[in-house]
């Protein structure tokens, strides 16, 4: 996790586009300023970066549905849980599934587990739009190659 | 077996949290019932899952932007459930 640059995959590791399901690994840091706030003395990664990870490995996964040619923004968080503490150090496993790819929009269910055990999940919605400009595209395929994203048949083909 | 209008009006109502004997057939969904764009999300994904099929949003509203259609055509209930039933009849055919 580069959680300065708001990046929260470290690597993707198995994506499947026809399951449409994804997996990512997540290294939280073990040093950030982020948790001199969260907590002083105790910290604890954040419950709203475990959700935004869960966003982001569901985004490359219908990024991925979407052959890079469509963006997701995250627009609705529903049935989140956050069970049990993440801190500094930690491996997460982060897994989405695609449920439903409707006109504009698209839905996933994610999770994270740790240690093997359940960390948090939700039920995400995502606006599938164009990408607003040839810029962010390229620097969403850059980021994409950075990470292990099977850049070859889903990204070009 | 319930009508479509029956349908999609209880998928508002529980999607929604508005009372059911409020959502008439010629309640349009936006002006009427106050149905943000958000909240279509959700309904649309419900009907989506009722009826099998997948509801055009960007192109209604492709054409509501362009002026070839107006949201009475699409948002009014009564002729949401007819677009529903063309949709369906066209998967089945």
């Amino acid at each position: 996790m580069r959680l300065e640059y708001f990046q929260l995959i470290d690597r993707i590791v198995d994506l499947n586009l026809a399951g449409l399901t994804i997996r990512c690994e997540a290294t939280v840091p073990t040093a950030s300023t982020i948790f001199e706030g969260h907590f002083p003395g105790y910290p604890l990664m954040p419950g709203v970066l475990l959700i935004e990870t869960m966003a982001q490995t569901s985004g490359w996964l219908v990024v991925a549905a979407n052959r890079f040619e469509r963006m997701p923004f995250l627009a609705a968080v529903k049935d989140a849980k956050l069970r049990t503490f993440v801190t500094p150090g930690q491996v997460l496993s982060v897994s989405a599934e695609l449920k439903h790819e409707g006109s504009g929009y698209a839905i996933t269910e994610a999770s994270i587990a740790a240690d093997g055990k359940s960390v948090c999940d939700a039920t995400l919605t995502f606006s599938v739009l164009a990408f607003p400009n040839a810029e962010m595209n390229k620097r969403m395929r850059d980021t994409a190659a950075n990470i292990g994203f099977p850049m070859g048949a889903p990204a070009d083909g | 077996m319930s009508s479509t209008f029956d349908t999609i009006a209880n998928i508002i109502a529980e999607t929604c949290d508005i009372p059911r004997e409020s959502i008439k057939p010629e309640s349009h969904a936006i002006n009427d019932l106050g149905i943000d764009s958000l909240d279509f999300l959700d309904i649309a994904f419900a009907i989506d899952k009722a009826f099998g099929i997948k509801l055009p949003l960007e192109q209604w509203t492709q054409e509501v932007n362009d002026g070839k259609a107006t949201t009475d055509q699409y948002f009014v209930l009564n002729n949401l459930s007819a677009r529903i039933d063309e949709l369906v009849a066209a998967k089945g055919a």
